[in-house]
């Protein structure tokens, strides 16, 4: 059962070949089994889970089901989930209950989906390994010693170890990306608005979009479609139909135009991880699609810019985590400054603390335009070097990261190295571009994801390319070893 | 640009972030090097560039001034720290 897609299990569900009970209690027994080394769970919601599949058997027998109806997922604990405990990695809210449910929670509701449990990650989203969680690391399933990528590991692990078939992440530099990268998996960061960040616990709210992960682009697609749309509860939400994502998955690639930009294939690129991508586009090539060379000139300004602007919007985000109206409050305050202060320093983490630091300098006087009234203009600058790509190309393709999966604790004292695993990806998020990664073969043993840029609100063509890549590759199915 | 102890500790002051005296040593380094990392932004001419503040160039939604969610004080106190009376409880702020 934990080999099959989504789409096979939905096939099962609709023809009775298994319930979604059973499916739901097959999830939970690989829960049970293997999650005590990868420790991608930080909860698991198994009576809800089991109500809901109950739910979803009575409408498969109504013949009210959707794509997703019946279908197990994990949900990363950044996003509120109504009576259930929305943690976002953090000790900080390690005794938070949320009092309602993110719009994507909903959503997934409504369509069917069972809530198996929350999903560990790096705190309050800020990470690439998932080692600033404050419930310890997630292992990578092939391979306990190495990380899963971050900042949603936990989502990556579940789905690469099979103890779910999909799972939800969030992208503010690379969180959705990275981590399916460096787990073999297909993740899908979408264009900035199309899912609603309401009730997903902000970041950097300009920067921040949901997505999710699945073995492959099809699913992504099925996932997709549930996931996004507009909702008044966003103020960054965009009011525009959700197209059929699965309407061009069987489109051919003929005459589609790939761009390579030379500043993703330069120095720093692990050279196993070059020559799997290459690889990949050698089948893009056999497919039809013509590639192209060209350039983003302004690329190695995005960490530099992005190290400015998330940092402040989340100094500035984060102050609600006061102590005063929910999450952790320190003993004994002796007046309200040391309320806040105690609060803050005993509820955040290392990672957490040093970016808030970071903004609040770069947001104090004196200091706004020197930082972040910059990076904003340097982001317009990457802003149009895409824009002047997709003039002549439809995908931009590379590495989604520079290399396979690093060791536990090999970056942990140095920031600015940590910061450049998510160089590739970056740039996307300060553009507010959608993209994807899918599985490309191996470096080392371990996995090599392909990433793929489209232009704004272009996720069907970059599923489109995903699909038909899978069609003719199988680094999609693979399972680590182990979890067989 | 490079930071010193006495300027962690007045921009932790500014988060009301408590930071162990131990750890800020290390924060002025990890500050000190994140500060020069960015510090290339300042290779490139932006004179005459808009700052992006939306990547859709979107601005603010209105909608009607009008109630649309009903009282929900209790629930949401119930995941409060302290509270009396349906107010937040903190320490005596004025003498």
């Amino acid at each position: 059962m934990h080999q099959k897609s989504l789409v096979e299990l939905a096939a099962d569900l609709r023809s009775g070949a298994c319930s979604s009970e059973e499916l739901t209690r097959a999830c939970l027994q690989r829960i049970a089994e293997h999650d005590g080394r990868l420790n991608s769970f930080i909860t698991v919601t198994e009576s809800q889970a089991l109500a809901a599949a109950q739910a979803a058997d009575a409408a498969l027998r109504s013949g009210k089901a959707g794509p997703l109806t019946g279908i197990p997922f994990a949900h990363k604990d950044i996003f509120c989930t109504n009576g259930v405990k929305t943690s976002c990695g953090s000790r900080m809210l390690d005794n938070f209950i949320a009092p309602y449910d993110a719009t994507v929670t909903e959503k997934l509701h409504e369509a069917g989906a069972v809530m198996i449990g929350k999903t560990n990650m790096d705190e309050f989203a800020m990470g690439s390994s998932n080692e600033t969680s404050f419930y310890g690391p997630v292992k990578n399933p092939w391979n306990d010693t190495t990380v899963p990528g971050g900042s949603s590991g936990g989502s990556a692990a579940a789905v690469a170890a099979g103890l779910v078939p999909a799972s939800t992440g969030t992208d503010t530099g690379g969180s959705i990306r990275q981590p399916a990268a460096l787990c073999g998996i297909t993740g899908l960061k979408p264009t900035y608005g199309r899912v609603s960040r309401y009730g997903m616990i902000a970041f950097a709210s300009s920067l921040d979009q949901a997505g999710p992960f699945t073995r492959s682009a099809e699913d992504a697609a099925i996932m997709l479609g549930a996931m996004a749309g507009f909702d008044p509860r966003d103020s960054t939400s965009v009011d525009r139909p959700v197209d059929d994502y699965r309407a061009q998955l069987n489109e051919p690639l003929q005459g589609l135009r790939i761009g390579l930009p030379g500043e993703y294939f330069g120095e720093g690129l692990e050279a196993g991880v070059g020559d799997a991508v290459s690889a990949a586009i050698e089948e893009f090539r056999k497919l039809g699609a013509t590639v192209t060379d060209i350039t983003l000139p302004n690329t190695h300004l995005s960490v530099p810019a992005y190290y400015v602007v998330a940092p402040a919007e989340c100094s500035s985000n984060l102050s609600r985590f006061d102590g005063v109206r929910f999450g952790h409050r320190a003993e004994n305050p002796q007046d309200l400054t040391d309320l806040y202060t105690r609060s803050r320093g005993e509820g955040f983490g290392d990672e957490v603390k040093r970016r808030i630091l970071v903004g609040t300098y770069a947001l104090s006087a004196g200091y706004y335009d020197a930082y972040y009234l910059k990076a904003q203009q340097v982001r317009h600058l990457i802003r149009d070097d895409f824009m002047q790509a997709f003039r002549q190309v439809d995908i931009i393709m590379g590495p989604t990261a520079p290399s396979v999966a690093f060791k536990l604790g090999e970056k942990a004292d140095d920031p600015v190295g940590m910061y450049l695993s998510d160089i590739y990806t970056i740039a996307v998020n300060l553009a507010g571009l959608p993209a994807m990664s899918v599985p490309a073969g191996f470096s080392n043993a371990m996995p090599v994801g392909l990433h793929l840029v489209g232009n704004y609100f272009e996720e069907s063509r970059l599923l489109n390319a995903g699909h038909q890549y899978q069609q003719v590759t199988d680094w999609h199915t693979r399972t680590p070893q182990g979890f067989e | 640009m490079a930071l010193d102890a006495s300027d962690v500790e007045k921009i932790a002051h500014l988060a009301r972030l408590g930071i162990n005296v131990d750890d800020i040593p290390g924060y002025a380094r990890n500050l000190t090097d994140i500060l020069s990392f960015v510090e290339q932004l300042n290779s490139v001419d932006t004179s005459g560039v808009e700052p992006l503040a939306h990547p859709l160039d979107a601005t603010q939604r209105l909608r009607p001034d009008v109630v649309t969610e009903g009282d929900n004080r209790e629930h949401f106190q119930q995941v409060a720290p302290e509270t009396e009376a349906g107010l937040y409880l903190v320490p005596q702020v004025i003498e």
